[in-house]
């Protein structure tokens, strides 16, 4: 169990972690999510012990973790694969670590066999890929089989096998009763893997809930129904149907409909009233990644820009110029931010902007507390996304540099 | 023009990392320095040298002396101007914008051997000036027989060490390796080679042994070198070629 | 268009690539996957002329990798996010890249801009994060407006916004007739991205085919219904000759059929259906069925499918989640 309570990191007056408090639960996988530089590796040290806090605290089983009796047996954590003296065996890092908390060196070769390194044991990590040494970083987590685990992206340069491996085994070390804490940018690895999520952006908690709740939460449920794509009268008539009967459609690109506000029987009734066939009827969740993206907006802290392609000699060739909307086969994704999901009125987890801090990340550029926040668009859905293809370069793409200046003053994460 | 684009990318990349500025300016202070500090000593000690010492004296030479240390930073900058593309993984990059290996090469050494041509040229002049300054009454004029060919001939062979440099840091690819191999090269065994009598004759021909004899005005006394001071610096020019030759048919082949 | 015909490397002993021969295609994302130490990187390295190939050649839009004059402007490619030189600021690096093809300078501020790096143009690429190293070198590969991309694990150290920017950007370049050839460890990532897989293992091609085919063969995928009428439902199947499965829940599943076949016929018995939905099982799982198969296939080992896939060259997968006896013998106490 992970408990921080009114934790908060200030470097000098930009403030890094303000009033975090939170649980990690035994017993199930929590994600921990945020944009670059909301201050999650941040909190991760203060978990750990390497970083103060300003103000509040974090404990692991109700102490600080400098306070926690033999420490390595009961927290491990996997913070960044490189943090290994490149010029060791991989055994010997294990064996050092072990050594300085007291534990058996048949332990390391357990670990090294879980993590598959046992046919690297004698080599020195320096020529490690990087999946190898997240596997060392990893087995050294393990060393002290401890109840706590926390992991900061954990699958980076793994390959397919590595990923589901690593997947399972937090799922495993949680399904035996143990504390796991794991950051990720990968929204769809951490759909699959996390129980429970929190949620952070300019070191304020943005939400603390299960993955379940976060998605529906924070986007709209929809069903995709499709008509015989021989008869396009079919869909029309299911379109005005359904729009009357107070439903929300929105066509898709491969000519399905994405229909928000009926429930899947009632669509079906409306169907069968309007004497329309139906070719598919199936219930969707939105993504994970997509209720992420909805819920913090306002908290990202650069933005790219659509490409201009000025001053280029070399056009594409006339021929080889397809529509600019050209459907994506196989995946019904339609624009980006979808309109808000109706049943919860506009922006349910909009920015905190009533009781600002003072002067959360004090950098210049960074839309804060008082100041309007440009990336903020809750009225505008899809021209918000600045990678859409523009067909041509219009003055308001041309205009989004300077309104969305990036801020990069700081580093995405401290890695 | 893919050469002069190559050349202008070459003058970009060279102009705009600080290791250029530092290695070229310690060239050319350490150089000037040491060359003014041993001048200021040598008119010193020159009343009490013997006869033989007095009568080979000779003042253009002193004044380059500094350039057995500057040279080192000369090759700093050679091998800097290749290995940092291994070391930091740019070749890659490099690579897949300029395909074509030689154009890319020697796009790459036809920049930094000008620059380092400019850099010891100017440098070669100034040690010259300052150091005659120092030494009084015992100084050369620049007007002197074979004075100017020694002076140009000192900006040369701080190019040509920077070119060796460059085309030994080519094979070798790592930084490290190749200062581990040119340093004590230039510094060790070049002098240890040069000052044991039994070994004296193949020293003579090493690049910088040969190619220093083009700074000298006055031959020593007891001199039996073979060759004269162009002789030398042709030898020099010899290992050069072959250095970079060896680059290039290295990067021609490997896998980048 | 990238041709890549009959290629191999060897390095000594070691078959890297074995005769591999594909086409990636304009106008759509292709996906390259493959286990680590397949040969991706290897392959990639020879299509950009890095590398020489032991035998075969790759061919872009026609030519010879060093034959393109300007080859910035046929293909860019994004390697190595650190594929730079740490000490050069980010516009230096672009702007020795573009003279070198003879790019214009106000390109480089374009390509800034468009990766959202123009605020940190002058500093330092050491100081940057991952992250902002995978903007530069995405940059890099935008600079000569090509009609072909490459990126190797485009998204890594990305955070979610940069991830969904990339993806859109990848989409958007093919929509707009480019070629675009990403790998990536990502199944899921993948499964948003391509339209077209090329998958290798151990050197060798496994599948070339697009990403609904790749799915469809190498996994499961059955049409679930749900239906009030779902006696009289289970009849009309039952006499058309499709074999259903009641999975308990009063859901039924139909392999084999598609379901605007089930739509058909249930419209013409008037029966009423709550759910008509394809499933599909996802990347990842055919992915791992179709690697699992090769590597077992070359092993000779019988581990039953679904089982943790055997060793594979270059990284080994780990085994098995840990059971709970580890460390149980000297548990703290």
């Amino acid at each position: 169990m992970i408990e921080a309570v009114g934790l908060t990191k200030r470097y000098g007056d930009k403030t890094a972690v303000y009033n975090l408090s939170f649980q990690v639960r035994p017993g199930s996988v929590t994600g921990f999510l945020g944009p670059n530089g909301s201050g999650k590796s941040t909190t991760m040290r203060m978990i750990l012990g390497l970083d103060n806090p300003s103000a509040g605290q974090v404990t692991i089983g109700g102490y600080p973790y400098r306070r926690l009796p033999n420490a390595p047996r009961q927290v491990g954590a996997l913070l960044d694969a490189k943090a290994v003296h490149g010029g060791r065996h991989a055994r010997n890092h294990l064996l050092c670590l072990a050594q300085l908390s007291g534990i058996p060196a048949r332990r390391v070769d357990e670990v090294l066999g879980v993590v598959g390194l046992q046919d690297v044991a004698k080599k020195r990590s320096k020529g490690f890929s990087l999946g190898m040494g997240q596997r060392l970083g990893i087995a050294a987590a393990l060393l002290g089989d401890p109840q706590v685990l926390l992991f900061d992206e954990p699958v980076n340069g793994l390959d397919p096998e590595g990923i589901l491996w690593v997947r399972n085994l937090m799922k495993s070390l949680a399904a035996e009763g143990r504390t796991v804490f794991v950051s990720s940018h990968l929204m769809s690895e951490m759909a699959v893997t996390a129980d429970h999520l929190i949620v952070i952006g300019r070191g304020q908690l943005l939400a603390d809930m299960s993955v379940r709740d976060f998605i529906s939460h924070n986007s709209a449920d929809f069903a995709r129904v499709r008509t015989p794509g021989t008869d396009p009268a079919q869909r029309e008539k299911l379109t005005a149907a359904l729009t009357e009967a107070g439903g929300q459609v929105l066509p898709e690109q491969d000519g399905g409909l994405r229909v928000t506000g009926l429930p899947l029987p009632r669509i079906s009734d409306l169907a069968h009233e309007a004497d329309v066939r139906l070719w598919e009827l199936s219930p969707h969740q939105a993504s994970l990644e997509e209720a992420y993206m909805r819920m913090t907006q306002g908290a990202v802290d650069y933005r790219s820009t659509t490409d201009q392609r000025a001053g280029l000699q070399q056009q594409l060739p006339p021929g080889a110029v397809p529509p600019p909307q050209m459907p994506v086969p196989g995946q019904g994704q339609p624009g980006w931010y979808a309109p808000p999901s109706p049943q919860h009125g506009g922006q349910p987890f909009a920015m905190p902007q009533g009781q600002p801090p003072a002067g959360p990340y004090g950098a210049p550029g960074v839309p804060g507390a008082g100041v309007p926040n440009p990336y903020a668009q809750p009225a505008q859905p899809a021209p918000a996304q600045p990678a859409q293809p523009a067909p041509a370069p219009s003055p308001a793409a041309s205009a989004q540099p300077s309104s969305a200046a990036p801020d990069l003053t700081k580093p995405e994460d401290a890695r | 023009m893919a050469a002069t684009q190559v050349l202008r990318s070459e003058w970009t990349k060279i102009r705009s990392v600080a290791s250029t500025l530092w290695t070229l300016s310690l060239a050319a202070v350490v150089t000037v320095v040491l060359g003014v500090l041993i001048s200021l000593l040598s008119k010193n000690e020159f009343d009490n040298m013997s006869a033989k010492d007095r009568l080979s004296f000779d003042p253009t030479y002193i004044s380059f002396a500094g350039m057995s240390l500057g040279q080192l930073a000369m090759i700093v900058f050679g091998v800097l101007v290749v290995s940092n593309e291994y070391s930091t993984g740019m070749i890659r990059t490099s690579l897949s914008a300029v395909p074509q290996r030689g154009t890319f090469l020697f796009g790459k050494m036809a920049v930094a051997t000008v620059l380092a041509f400019l850099v010891g040229i100017v440098t070669s002049f100034v040690a010259f000036f300052l150091g005659q300054a120092m030494l009084g009454s015992h100084k050369a004029a620049i007007g002197d027989p074979g004075v100017l060919r020694a002076v140009i001939g000192g900006g040369l062979y701080m190019t040509l060490i920077a070119v060796f440099s460059m085309g030994v840091a080519t094979m070798l690819r790592s930084p490290m390796l190749s200062l581990g191999i040119l340093m004590p090269f230039f510094f060790l065994i070049s002098a240890v080679l040069g000052n044991v009598s039994a070994t004296k004759k193949i020293g003579q021909f090493l690049p910088d042994q040969a190619g220093s004899k083009i700074m000298q005005v006055v031959t020593p006394l007891d001199d039996d070198v073979p060759y004269g001071p162009w002789g030398g610096l042709g030898i020099m020019v010899l290992w050069v070629v072959v250095a970079v030759i060896g680059g290039y048919v290295l990067l021609k082949r490997r896998d980048a | 268009m990238i041709e890549v015909a009959g290629l191999t490397k060897r390095y000594g002993e070691k078959m890297a690539v074995n005769q591999l021969t594909f086409a990636v295609r304009p106008g759509i994302v292709t996906g390259f996957l493959g286990p680590n130490g397949a040969g991706k990187s290897t392959t990639m390295r020879m299509m950009l002329g890095l590398d020489r190939p032991t035998a075969g050649d790759v061919r872009i839009d026609g030519q010879h990798y060093d034959r393109l004059k300007d080859p910035l402007t046929y293909i860019g490619a994004l390697l190595d996010a650190k594929a730079m030189h740490g000490g050069r600021s980010a516009f230096n690096h672009l702007l020795c890249l573009a003279q070198s093809n003879g790019i214009p300078r106000s390109r480089v501020h374009e390509v800034l801009d468009t990766v959202g790096l123009t605020a940190v143009a002058k500093k330092k690429a050491k100081g940057f994060s991952l992250g902002m190293g995978q903007r530069l070198g995405i940059a890099g590969a935008l600079l000569g407006d090509p009609r072909i991309l490459m990126f190797d694990e485009p998204v890594n150290g990305l955070d979610p916004e940069g991830i969904h920017w990339i993806r859109n950007l990848m989409k958007s370049l093919a929509a707009q007739g480019r070629t675009v050839f990403v790998s990536s460890h990502l199944m899921s990532e993948m499964a948003l991205t391509a339209d077209h897989l090329v998958v290798i293992g151990q050197g060798r091609l496994l599948a070339d085919t697009s990403m609904a085919d790749f799915i469809r063969e190498n996994s499961r995928s059955y049409v679930r219904i749900r239906s009030p009428q779902r006696e009289l439902l289970l009849d009309v199947l039952h006499r058309a000759g499709i074999i259903v499965v009641e999975n308990g829940v009063g859901t039924l599943e139909v392999d084999g059929h598609r379901p605007e076949d089930i739509g058909e016929l249930a419209a013409q018995h008037r029966i009423v259906l709550h759910e008509l939905s394809p499933q599909q099982a996802s990347l990842e799982e055919a992915f791992m069925q179709l690697t699992a198969e090769s590597v077992e296939y070359h092993a000779h080992t019988d581990t039953p499918l679904g089982a943790a896939p055997p060793p594979l060259p270059g990284e080994q997968p780990g085994p098995p989640a840990p059971g709970p006896q580890w460390g149980d013998d000297w548990k703290k106490g």
